[in-house]
């Protein structure tokens, strides 16, 4: 059943119908529960309270797998390297063939509108060595990491240069380096990102002129203690020769709606994911601090347990994230394929994905984008796009989640419900369900619900109204309890005394 | 147990004298823990404490365990009970205690300790008063107060344990007839003992298992030959 080949030629179709038949048929025999999806599962998991792996339903499945000859071309892709989606325009970077792809929506796939190999710049033309990413701002120019040339490019519309970002002639740069741009943002007001390989400073700002203006996001150093005894033990001419201590370096970013630039980043420490102090994720202020919410169990950082297994070992590592409208970000691990997806809140919502040779599952990936709540994962070694589209478990998860975020937390609780009929085992709705509650003002049924999550602190919330209700029911009983463990030993020692002193007398 | 030990507890369960002597005994731990170095010195020297007290104060600390990590509000104590081994919690009060006996007379018997070791069983387990006291009471208060509030459980939990560490310090001294410093380095030795104990024990259990599975083997290989 899972066995067909991604990128479905013309010539194959005949026969992959029939072979489709063929498996469906089989299916039905073995599993008719399993035929009746009518698409290939996915892997799909959460992690729970005690970071043991919860199966979960797929929040989203395969909807198409294309590549450079379902687009027509006759060159096949040659590590491609990026992905960009704005509006109805998927622009594809196509590094070894030194182009970008410009398609456009064409039903449910992509039908491609231009092929972009250079511009018109003045009288001369000039050609694209090597690009790396691209980005499109809204009045639709074009920045280009023409990372060959050592540039990067901003054209209009029309392909006509309007700008060249090059290798600044600031101190702060060091010049003996060469200037390659491997990603570009710009935000609303024209600004332009640049993140080049072999700086660690952060991320290049050039202002709407193209004047270099420094660098933000720089990652603050960190060593540990063994390096700092490592470095007092070694002589001077052994220091020189180590590597410095460097900040690490960012590998992709993104920017959202807002103008938060998300980054990802690939050189840390594992031991430094657990405790947060790697940060694989970050979302970049204006000011280059890192502002992304925590609130879940574990840290954005992919797996929370990792093992060595099918030849792959350590800790994601993530390749490129993306963030849709309603703030959930979705980042993409290069190590083993997979798609870990964040709410706003930093708690996870789905993981899905994973490293082969069928639909759904990748060999090297290497970029996502999103369109709407579609999901688009570039696989530069199969020179592939795999789009997913979400279930309808995904999108009731995003629906409850957007109802939240627009204050309608009865409708929240409702779609958080219907997320629980499919998932008994997603601690997040249970969460969910529980704040509606509480807002609803059933502290016990909400208590219930919190519990189940392992949520203490909304529990604690719960629970207290809950008490303040039972004490004031009770208030009579209280006060007798009271009265009988102070009062009446108190009574009765006097009237002893008092019977004594008679006596005596 | 052995017909004649079978006999004389019997004996003891229907004499009213024997209870009498229990319930003092174990009252007695009340008084020792609010003025332990009397109180541990009469405990053994004066025969206050009773081997049967000291037995229950250390069935209720291992019950009080269990207790709280069933009753104990989830807000202060989260347990994964799909990896909880109710007689491995127990176990976990118990082996210590008994480790710790064994590695402190071996040691404190070559330097001129008075206690043998029920002596020092029993300082022990009556130095866990308090962790009875205060920790079972503890369960019902976690379950009326948020987690705000959990200061309150926390500041009370960690008394119980220091009162305890202070009494076995306290027990140790005057079973002993130790000075304080000498108390402490023998305390402190005792704990390199207990680690040499569980060395020893691990060696030999992975050394038997070793031997079992040769054996084991053995016996496999065999099998497949003959057949």
């Amino acid at each position: 059943m899972r066995s067909h080949h991604r990128g479905i030629g013309e010539d194959g179709k005949a026969r992959m119908a029939a072979a489709l038949l063929a498996c469906l048929l089989l299916a039905c025999l073995l599993t008719p529960a399993a035929a009746q999806v009518g698409y290939e599962y996915q892997y799909s998991y959460t992690y729970d309270y005690w970071g043991y792996i919860r199966h979960a339903p797929d929040a989203y499945r395969v909807r198409a797998v294309f590549n450079a000859g379902d687009l027509g071309l006759t060159t096949p892709l040659l590590t491609p390297s990026s992905l960009f989606m704005k509006g109805e325009r998927l622009y594809l970077v196509d590094s070894g063939n030194h182009r970008v792809l410009q398609l456009v929506k064409d039903g449910k796939g992509f039908r491609l509108e231009r092929e972009i190999t250079g511009f018109s710049d003045g009288a001369a033309g000039s050609t694209l060595r090597s690009p790396s990413d691209v980005f499109v701002t809204d009045s639709g120019e074009l920045f280009i990491c023409d990372t060959g040339n050592e540039r990067v490019v901003k054209l209009d519309p029309d392909l006509n240069l309007l700008l060249t970002l090059t290798k600044p002639t600031d101190e702060t740069f060091d010049q003996r380096l060469a200037f390659l741009p491997t990603r570009v943002v710009a935000d609303a007001t024209g600004r332009a990102f640049v993140l080049a390989r072999n700086v660690n400073k952060g991320l290049a700002k050039f202002e709407r002129d193209g004047a270099f203006t420094g660098f933000i996001g720089a990652m603050p150093v960190s060593y540990s203690l063994t390096d700092q005894i490592w470095r007092l033990l070694s002589t001077r001419q052994q220091r020189d020769q180590q590597a410095s201590f460097v900040p690490t370096e960012f590998d992709n970013i993104f920017i959202d709606a807002r103008g938060f630039i998300y980054s990802v980043t690939t050189t840390f420490q594992e031991y430094d994911l657990l405790w947060d102090n790697a940060r694989p994720i970050r979302k970049l202020n204006a000011l280059g601090d890192d502002i992304l919410v925590k609130n879940g169990e574990f840290p954005p950082i992919g797996d929370v347990d990792w093992g060595v297994a099918a030849g792959y070992s350590g800790p994601a590592r993530f390749s490129d994230i993306t963030v849709l409208d309603n703030e959930v970000y979705v980042a993409l691990d290069k190590v083993r394929g997979r798609l870990f997806g964040y709410d706003d809140q930093g708690r996870n919502l789905f993981i899905f994905g994973g490293s082969g040779n069928m639909a759904g599952y990748f060999r090297g990936a290497a970029s996502i984008e999103r369109d709407g709540y579609e999901l688009l994962v570039l696989d530069s070694l199969e020179g592939s796009v795999t789009v997913f589209e979400p279930t309808e478990y995904g999108r009731l998860i995003y629906l409850a989640t957007e109802q939240y975020q627009r204050g309608e937390y009865a409708l929240s609780a409702e779609s958080w419900r219907r997320v629980l009929q499919l998932n008994g085992n997603f601690e997040l709705a249970y969460i969910g369900v529980g704040r509606a509650l509480l807002r609803g003002e059933q502290y016990e049924e909400a208590m219930r619900y919190f519990k189940l999550a392992n949520d203490e602190r909304n529990y604690s919330k719960a629970f207290q109204e809950q008490r303040k209700i039972w004490v004031e029911r009770n208030i009579t009983w209280l006060f007798a309890l009271v009265v009988l463990v102070l009062v009446v030993p108190m009574a009765v020692g006097r009237i002893r005394k008092i019977r004594r002193e008679l006596g005596e007398a | 147990m052995s017909a004649a030990g079978r006999e004389t507890l019997i004996r003891h369960l229907g004499s009213r004298a024997w209870w009498q002597r229990y319930g003092a005994s174990l009252r007695y731990a009340l008084h020792a823990i609010v003025r332990p170095f009397d109180g541990f010195w009469d405990l053994t020297r004066e025969r206050r404490g009773s081997m049967a007290a000291a037995n229950t104060i250390v069935l209720l600390a291992m019950l009080t365990r269990v207790l709280s990590l069933q009753y104990t509000s989830f807000l202060f104590m989260r347990v994964n009970w799909a990896r909880v081994n109710v007689f491995t919690e127990m176990l976990a009060i118990l082996l210590p205690i008994l480790i710790w006996c064994v590695a402190n007379w071996s040691l404190t018997t070559l330097f001129e300790g008075k206690g043998r070791m029920p002596d020092i069983y029993m300082g022990t387990a009556y130095a866990l008063t308090p962790y009875v006291l205060i920790q079972l009471p503890l369960i019902l208060l976690s379950n009326v107060v948020t987690v705000e509030e959990g200061a309150i459980y926390s500041v009370l939990s960690s008394i119980s344990l220091i009162w305890c560490g202070f009494l076995i310090v306290v027990a140790m001294m005057m079973i002993h007839d130790y000075t304080l410093g000498k108390t402490l380095a023998f305390m402190v030795m005792s704990l390199f003992g207990m680690l040499v104990i569980v060395f020893l024990m691990m060696l030999f259990f992975s050394l038997i298992s070793d031997g079992i599975a040769y054996l084991v083997s053995l016996y496999k290989e065999l099998t497949f030959r003959l057949y």
